[in-house]
């Protein structure tokens, strides 16, 4: 038998693909277009959110019958925030150096718009395992495009990966850099993360035509 | 049990015992992981002075690495040789006290190293027409005599502050700054090496010994920063606000120091 059932390998895998958070809901563009200047940032961010999602959408779905329908966003909006400060104390208490470079953007995890929207969506109406990976499941499909976007912008804009150089020394002019070839510091800006999420979006939906809308 | 969630009295019930459990959740995570968050500041702290001086461990053109944490402390004894702390009044120093004077003295050391005088609560003592008190670091580069101060002021969204390094007639021999929340890609970089090592050589004084500072200044012909007596260092497209920020520090707090330099040099002349 099967660890997780069918329905339930579904709700991991379609965000990965058919309905990813970022290419198809187009949801959490922001952290997405901010934060992808390089890899290393982009991974932790991922983490971030995975950690923030799972518990998230667990501890609304466990709450979902008791919570007031009135004031549902504030007490969603409690649950991010506490969870991302957690956050927030851990890195700067184990990971010190990371939070530094994430500094503005672990709180701007609390506006992403993926984690209210699966709360608001998903949690609320389900229980706390299918919730649990509906979060996971979201959670890496947004990772997915923030590693796939920091990968390149990080390759083509600083020819590092983890801020190891793979492409020569642009000042001393070795490997690819010997032919003449330059950094585009353009993509370490954020408009180039944009145009590269376009591009994503663009090779998805030629190779799906299903995800085309008229 | 169905609990009828839509009533008022349930709806303000809910929110009290939510903000109770969420509140208490908080403060024990937030004062579990203070010991190690304020190891990690100090530590910081003495890596950005050691930056300052030019002690880093530093690869590329463009790499800033600090040294790292397991040997930041023996670096940093070897490399500050003492640890002054000027008390300033007016913009007149009245008083001075080596590291260990500080330590000792009841008052305000209370056995604190001068390092971690909190450059913030300085400021708002002055503000109050108190006295301040002003650390300066000492140490050897190339050769010479060279004293670092901390400076603190205000950028665009937040606090930005950094390290001084000065020779004897107040010429730059290193900077270091840092921000809290200047916004990424723009003002954020005022923490890069190209910025940072811009100020390399700049003079704080006039010929005549008028303090003047430094300019983070827009359009000074001179973008390589080959000039160093113009008391300009090339401003950072689109951080116009987090360059004056720096260049405000570095005349309120550099300053404070000038009658220390001055009579440094009449006692070596």
């Amino acid at each position: 038998m099967a660890i997780l059932s069918k329905k339930d390998t579904k709700l991991i895998t379609d965000p990965l693909a058919d309905n990813n958070p970022i290419t198809i809901q187009v949801l959490g563009i922001c952290s997405a277009l901010a934060i992808t200047a390089d890899l290393k940032a982009s991974l932790v961010m991922g983490i971030a959110v995975l950690f923030v999602m799972g518990v998230g959408n667990v501890v609304i779905s466990l709450l979902r019958n008791l919570i007031p329908s009135k004031i549902r966003i504030i007490v969603q909006l409690i649950v991010v925030a506490s969870l991302v400060i957690v956050v927030d104390q851990f890195l700067k208490a184990y990971a010190f150096e990371l939070s530094k470079t994430l500094s503005v953007f672990i709180g701007l995890i609390i506006t992403n718009c993926i984690i209210m929207g699966r709360f608001e969506a998903f949690a609320l109406a389900n229980g706390p395992y299918r919730s649990f990976l509906d979060g996971i499941g979201n959670a890496l499909g947004y990772a997915v495009i923030l590693i796939l976007v920091g990968f390149f912008r990080e390759l083509l804009g600083a020819g590092t990966l983890f801020g190891i150089p793979v492409l020569g020394d642009p000042i001393e002019k070795t490997g690819l850099f010997s032919t003449g070839y330059e950094n585009n510091g353009f993509m370490l800006m954020p408009p180039m993360a944009l145009i590269i999420v376009g591009l994503i979006i663009w090779v998805q939906r030629s190779r799906n035509k299903e995800l085309i809308e008229d | 049990m169905a609990v009828n969630t839509d009533k008022n009295s349930y709806t303000i019930l809910f929110a009290i015992i939510m903000v109770v459990v969420v509140g208490s959740l908080l403060a024990f995570t937030a004062s579990s992981l203070k010991p190690q968050i304020k190891e990690n500041m100090r530590m910081e702290k003495q890596q950005n002075i050691l930056y300052a001086l030019g002690v880093n461990d530093n690869e590329g053109s463009g790499d800033i690495t600090f040294v790292s944490t397991d040997k930041v402390a023996n670096k940093f004894k070897t490399n500050v040789s003492e640890q002054l702390v000027l008390e300033s009044k007016d913009g007149k120093i009245i008083g001075q006290m080596t590291r260990q004077e500080f330590m000792d003295s009841k008052d305000e050391g209370k056995g604190k190293e001068p390092y971690l005088i909190d450059v913030k609560k300085q400021q708002t003592r002055a503000k109050n027409g108190k006295s301040r008190f002003l650390p300066l670091f000492v140490g050897q580069q190339n050769g010479e005599t060279v004293y670092i101060a901390p400076i603190r002021g205000k950028g665009l969204w937040d606090a930005i502050w950094g390290f001084i390094a000065l020779d004897k007639d107040m010429v730059v021999k290193g900077a270091f700054f840092d921000h809290a929340a200047e916004t990424p890609g723009l003002g954020s970089n005022i923490k890069q090496r190209y910025f940072m090592d811009d100020f390399y050589g700049e003079k704080l004084l006039s010929d005549s010994g008028v303090f003047k500072g430094i300019d983070v200044a827009k359009g000074n012909n001179d973008p390589k920063n080959e000039i160093k007596d113009d008391y300009e260092v090339d401003a950072l497209a689109g951080a116009t606000i987090t360059g004056d920020g720096v260049s405000a520090m570095i005349k309120n707090d550099l300053k404070l120091y000038m009658p220390f330099f001055q009579e440094l040099n009449t006692t070596i002349n």
